[in-house]
């Protein structure tokens, strides 16, 4: 994914001179021909997060596209408040780039496990936050944030879902795409654990049960529209996010359904709920540790169609 | 509070000294006005603010967003209404808009905004922050050519601030000698003074040993500012830092030299004895 960005942000800078990249010393061979290509557009700001974030505000307010980059948390949580006060309220061109959401980094250990980001970037006010889920996504939100005036957040994790690019689709922020088509379930995952989602629909699909499975690569704004369908349609809505359960993507999908009156009878969220994690281990490894690979979601969503619908009677189950 | 001296609109201070004293007027009654704090650290600046506004920097009221303009960040955002009150007196906006300050509803906050407000470069209210913002803008002027210098203000205290360190290193690294920092070293923080809570002292070699050209003036001293500012850079191919040695509190004998001051707002008698002193100087 961080490959198929780093491309598409070649072909940009090659066009859009206002384009710029800079990096907080991370990005080691993947960011040399960049920088070769276009030493007038890459800088590396050094280890040092805030002022990389404050002055990509300043190059932003005189004009340029400003893409900032480093891995895990330290584009995000460390230099939050230059994200908040000086680039969001300012609506400067500057576009957040982590590479390594979730487990990406998982052996790396804690301190290298975006879990919290996506709750944290979204709650700040017009900053437009994207989690691609494949590289064409990637790629795609890349040209999308590009030329959107103000700030966005992009997250990248090390494996997208595996997708072959589509032919003749189009790519909007804010509007989730439908990758399988179903009445009995809807999976809305974002970022690369969509490739999860698209397995486990698969292997349910074996068993009889069809879910709808959205990319939602767009957290803020969200596509509202696309949710209360799958509600009204679908009955039931299973968030898929390797991330907290905390604000992230299941509880983006929560406020939206609950508050447009358009609350599933059935409601499940994947995603992390252990607090940190002080093992370590592959991103694999670590997904199935915390419940959030194939079987997981399979078990998931069988437990959500099995389960009687007690709990749940008497809410509204449609719009 | 009494009904004051109206503090003079529409004529532009004659001199930067006459703007300096329209400044702390202009502060101590809007910080009065809405019980806000922070009136010593707008007092210990008001010199500076008047030679940057008056004298020093290229800006045009009529059109704030002019592409050549100097840039001014007032990174010590928790001052904001001394640079209210010299943009207004500037003729940025209505001197009138001021009577707003930290009022219900106004866009004039206590930590400078720039929203609605024509000539404030950049909002600031969390210390460290107008520097690295302040590179940048002068990093951009470099790499596109252009004339225009960049000035950030910034405090004693926020010093602490790591991201102020960063910026410095990178500064010097990159060689922007069209960035002049001004420190406004009135040498009281927060809550106590700087020497007590983490000394900056030796301050002047710290910048130098960063690569930048220092120089150190008296910050109240109008003639000997406008000359320091008139040589920039001090020397090229260097970011310059002014070390601007002021007073808080100055100009009201008695929030003079006080952390007091720092947070506490004149009302009744001590109003209108800080008024009396400020009036006393003569009618701007």
């Amino acid at each position: 994914m961080r490959d198929a960005f780093i491309a598409r942000l070649t072909e940009l800078a090659a066009t859009d001179p206002r384009v710029m990249l800079v990096t907080g010393d991370l990005g080691f061979g993947v960011l040399t021909d960049f920088a070769k290509r276009f030493p007038r557009q890459f800088l590396n700001a050094g280890v040092a997060e805030q002022n990389m974030t404050g002055l990509a505000t300043g190059l932003a307010l005189e004009g340029r596209i400003v893409f900032t980059y480093s891995i895990a948390n330290f584009p995000t949580l460390r230099c939050l408040e230059q994200i908040r006060n000086d680039a969001a309220y300012h609506g400067a061109s500057v576009k957040v780039v982590a590479v390594g959401g979730g487990f990406s980094y998982g052996a790396l250990g804690m301190s290298h496990h975006a879990t919290e980001d996506i709750a944290i970037l979204r709650s700040i006010p017009d900053v437009t936050v994207v989690c691609p889920g494949d590289d064409w996504e990637a790629a795609e939100a890349t040209t999308a944030i590009t030329a959107l005036p103000g700030t966005a957040y992009l997250r990248l994790d090390r494996a997208g879902a595996g997708n072959a690019a589509p032919d003749g689709e189009t790519f909007a922020l804010g509007r989730s795409r439908r990758l399988r088509e179903g009445e009995d379930v809807t999976l809305v995952a974002t970022g690369g654990i969509l490739g999860v989602a698209l397995r486990a629909a698969d292997q349910l699909a074996t068993e009889g049960v069809r879910c709808r499975v959205l990319s939602m690569h767009t957290i803020a704004p969200l596509d509202q529209a696309a949710l209360l369908a799958a509600s009204r349609e679908t009955g039931g809505v299973v968030t898929i996010e390797e991330h907290s359960v905390i604000g992230g993507l299941g509880g983006a999908v929560a406020e939206c359904l609950l508050e447009s009156g358009a609350a599933p009878a059935r409601f499940a969220r994947v995603g992390l709920r252990a607090g940190f994690s002080s093992i370590v281990g592959s991103q694999d490894y670590l997904r199935s540790h915390y419940g959030l690979d194939v079987p997981a979601v399979v078990a998931t969503v069988r437990k959500l169609l099995g389960a009687p619908d007690v709990a749940v009677r008497g809410m509204p189950s449609s719009a | 509070m009494t009904a004051a001296t109206p503090v003079a609109a529409g004529v532009p201070a004659a001199t930067t000294e006459e703007l300096a004293l329209r400044i702390r007027r202009h502060a101590l009654r809007m910080t009065s006005t809405g019980g806000s704090s922070h009136v010593g650290a707008v007092f210990s600046m008001a010199d500076l603010v008047a030679v940057l506004y008056g004298h020093t920097l290229r800006v045009d009221p009529a059109r704030p967003d002019w592409p050549d303009r100097d840039r001014f960040i007032l990174s010590k955002g928790h001052a904001g209404a001394g640079v209210y009150a010299a943009l207004a007196e500037r003729g940025f906006f209505p001197v009138e808009w001021l009577s707003r300050h930290y009022q219900d509803g106004s866009l004039l906050s206590g930590h400078v905004s720039h929203k609605g407000i024509p000539g404030v470069e950049f909002s600031t209210g969390s210390l460290g922050h107008g520097l690295p913002v302040a590179t940048g803008m002068a990093l951009a002027g470099k790499l596109d050519a252009r004339g225009h210098r960049v000035f950030a203000l910034l405090s004693d205290g926020e010093c602490d601030e790591g991201s102020n360190w960063e910026a410095i290193l990178f500064a010097a690294h990159h060689r922007l000698d069209n960035l002049v920092v001004v420190v406004d070293y009135n040498k009281i923080q927060s809550l106590a003074p700087v020497a007590e809570t983490l000394a900056l002292e030796p301050f002047a070699d710290k910048w130098r040993a960063f690569g930048w050209a220092v120089r150190e003036v008296d910050g109240h001293d109008h003639a000997a500012l406008r000359k320091t500012f008139d040589a920039l850079p001090a020397e090229p191919g260097r970011p310059t830092v002014v070390l601007a040695h002021t007073v808080k509190g100055k100009g009201v004998s008695f929030m003079e030299h006080s952390v007091l001051w720092h947070y506490r707002t004149a009302r009744g008698d001590e109003f209108d004895a800080a008024w009396t002193e400020l009036d006393t100087e003569g009618d701007a």
